[in-house]
C-alpha cells in the first residue's frame, strides 16, 4: 500500500505544483491519477520513488517513508514506465529489459534469459530481442518499456501516460496487457493518465485531480461514472466519450 | 624526387615520431575535455566562464605555449611531453565545447529513465551519458585529430622531431622535395587518422548506424500485406515518436 500524506511541492521558483494532497492507493490494485496538465498527478506519482521530493508531508510504502529509504536502491524495487518508453536508445531490446537484474549484479546469462521470458510476456515476439529501440514502432517500444519495469519483479508498477503517444487499436491492446499482467503477478500500480476513458477502464480506484493536485473526486469508475462530482469530472467524461454511460446508462 | 628515394628511412622515422606525439595529444585532450564538458553541462554557473576561458585558450600563439608550458610543468622544452601538454591544451580548448553539447544532447527522457531504473550518478555516466554522448563527441574528436597531426609540425621550430623536421630542414637547405614530402605525409597521416576516427565512430555507437535501414526493411516487410508502400506511409511510419 502506497499513501500520501498531506503532501506538499513547492518548486524553487515559488511554483505550487501540489497542495496537501493525501491519497491511498491499496495493494494489487490499479490507482489512476487523471487530470488535465498542470494537475501535478505525475508530481505525485515520482514521489513515490523519489523524483521529486515533497517539500512538505510523507509518502509511505506499506507503512515506511520512503524518504528514510537509500532513493537508488527504492527505485530498483519499484518499475517505472514512461511515456514512449523511455528506452535506452544504445541497447539492445533484451539488454534494455535486463537493466535492472544487471544493475543488481544478475549474471549476464541469466539477466538475458529473464529478459526473453519478458519479452514474452509482453506479447512480443522473440525475434525482436537483438533489435535496437529506434528499430521498433511506438506500441512495441511501450511493451518493452513495460517488460524492463517488471525485470526486477516489482512490488510496485509506476506508469506516467504510458499510453499517450500510442494509436487507439494499439492503446487498447497494451491496455489489456496490463490488466493481465497486474492480475498474473499481483502488482501494485498506480498510473497518471489524462484520458478518462483509460482511468475508468483501468482503475480499481480513479482519482479526479485539478491544478495544484486538488484532488475533485476520488472513488471507484462506477462512482465516478454513476454521480460525477462536477462540471468538471463531468467535462473530463465528456471529452472521452464517457458522457453517454453516465447515471446507470452502461448497461 | 631523388631525395625523397635518398632518404625513405628518414621519412619513416619522422612519421613515427609525429605520429608518437599526436596520438597522446589527442587522448590527452579527449581525457580532460570529457570531465570538463560533462561539468560544463551539469552546472549552469560553471559553464559560461568556463567555455570563456577555454575557448581563449586557443588565442595563445603555439610558440608562446611552448615557452610557458616548460615553466609551468617543469617539463623540459625540447621534450615530446610539452609539445603532448602544448598540443593537448588546443585539442581541449577545441573539444570542451562539443562534448558540452554531446551531453546536452543526451535525451532528458533517456536520463530521467536511468534515474528510475535506480542508477547511480556515476553508473548512470559510464553506462548512460558517455555512450549516448558519442556520435557528438566524435565529431569534435575527428576535428581536434585532424588539427593535432598539423599543429604537431611547428614542434621542429623549437627543435623536437616530426614531420615538421622535414619542413625546417627543407628550407634551411633549400630542398624543396623535402618541404613537399613533409607536407604530403601530414596530410596523409591526417587523412588516414580521420578515417580511423570515422571507423571506431561506427564501432563505438553501432546503434546510430542501424537505425534507419532495418526500420526501412521492416516497414516494406509489413507493407507487402495490406497496406500500399506510399511515401506517404513511410513518413508518418518513420516519424512515430
Amino acid at each position: 500500500m502506497i499513501e500520501f500524506e498531506n503532501v506538499n511541492k513547492t518548486y524553487d521558483d515559488g511554483t505550487e505544483a501540489v497542495r496537501d494532497f493525501s491519497l491511498r492507493a491499496e495493494s494489487r490494485e490499479t490507482t489512476v491519477l487523471v487530470g488535465t496538465s498542470g494537475s501535478g498527478k505525475t508530481t505525485v506519482l515520482r514521489m513515490v520513488n523519489r523524483m521529486v521530493e515533497p517539500t512538505a508531508g510523507r509518502v509511505l510504502w506499506d507503512g515506511r517513508d520512503v524518504a528514510t529509504m537509500d532513493a537508488v536502491r527504492l527505485r530498483r524495487s519499484i518499475g517505472y514506465v514512461l511515456q514512449e518508453g523511455g528506452l535506452f536508445p544504445h541497447w539492445t531490446v533484451l539488454r534494455n529489459i535486463a537493466t535492472v537484474p544487471l544493475l543488481e549484479n544478475t549474471p549476464k546469462d541469466e539477466a538475458m534469459r529473464r529478459a526473453a521470458e519478458l519479452l514474452t510476456l509482453v506479447g512480443l515476439d522473440a525475434s525482436l530481442g537483438e533489435r535496437y529501440p529506434s528499430q521498433l514502432s511506438g506500441g512495441q517500444r511501450q511493451r518493452v518499456g513495460v517488460a524492463r519495469a517488471l525485470a526486477n519483479n516489482p512490488l510496485v508498477l509506476l506508469m506516467d501516460e504510458p499510453f499517450g503517444a500510442l494509436d487507439p487499436l494499439v492503446r487498447r491492446d497494451l491496455q489489456r496487457e496490463v490488466v493481465r499482467i497486474r492480475e498474473a503477478l499481483g502488482t501494485t500500480i498506480i498510473m497518471v493518465t489524462h484520458d478518462m476513458h483509460e482511468a475508468l477502464m483501468l482503475g480499481h480506484k480513479v482519482v479526479v485531480m485539478a491544478t495544484g493536485g486538488r484532488i475533485v473526486q476520488e472513488g471507484s469508475p462506477e462512482q465516478i461514472l454513476s454521480s460525477p462530482a462536477d462540471d468538471f469530472v463531468a467535462g473530463l467524461l465528456d471529452a472521452s466519450g464517457m458522457m453517454a454511460f453516465v447515471n446507470g446508462d452502461r448497461a | 624526387m631523388t631525395w625523397v628515394g635518398n632518404n625513405l628511412s628518414l621519412m619513416a622515422s619522422l612519421f613515427l615520431a609525429h605520429v608518437m606525439l599526436a596520438l597522446p595529444a589527442v587522448a590527452l585532450s579527449v581525457a580532460v575535455a570529457i570531465p570538463l564538458g560533462w561539468l560544463a553541462h551539469r552546472s549552469p554557473t560553471i559553464r559560461g566562464p568556463l567555455l570563456q576561458v577555454v575557448g581563449l585558450l586557443y588565442a595563445i600563439p603555439s610558440l608562446a605555449l611552448f615557452l610557458i608550458v616548460p615553466s609551468l610543468f617543469g617539463l623540459e622544452m625540447r621534450g615530446s611531453a610539452n609539445i603532448i601538454v602544448v598540443l593537448a591544451i588546443y585539442g581541449v580548448a577545441i573539444l570542451v565545447r562539443t562534448v558540452t553539447d554531446a551531453f546536452d544532447s543526451v535525451p532528458a527522457d533517456v536520463l530521467q529513465a536511468a534515474d528510475a531504473c535506480g542508477y547511480s550518478l556515476w553508473r548512470r555516466f559510464w553506462s548512460v551519458d558517455l555512450p549516448l554522448s558519442l556520435p557528438v563527441t566524435m565529431a569534435g574528436v575527428r576535428v581536434v585529430v585532424v588539427s593535432t597531426i598539423s599543429l604537431v609540425t611547428v614542434g621542429s621550430v623549437i627543435g623536437v622531431r616530426s614531420l615538421g623536421t622535414l619542413f625546417t630542414d627543407g628550407f634551411q637547405r633549400g630542398i624543396v622535395a623535402e618541404v613537399v614530402a613533409g607536407l604530403v605525409l601530414t596530410v596523409l597521416l591526417a587523412l588516414a587518422m580521420d578515417g580511423l576516427c570515422v571507423l571506431a565512430g561506427h564501432m563505438l555507437t553501432p546503434w546510430t548506424k542501424s537505425s534507419r535501414l532495418p526500420r526501412r526493411v521492416g516497414f516494406i516487410g509489413r507493407s507487402r500485406g495490406a497496406l500500399p508502400a506510399t511515401p506517404v506511409t513511410t513518413n508518418e511510419e518513420g516519424s512515430v515518436p
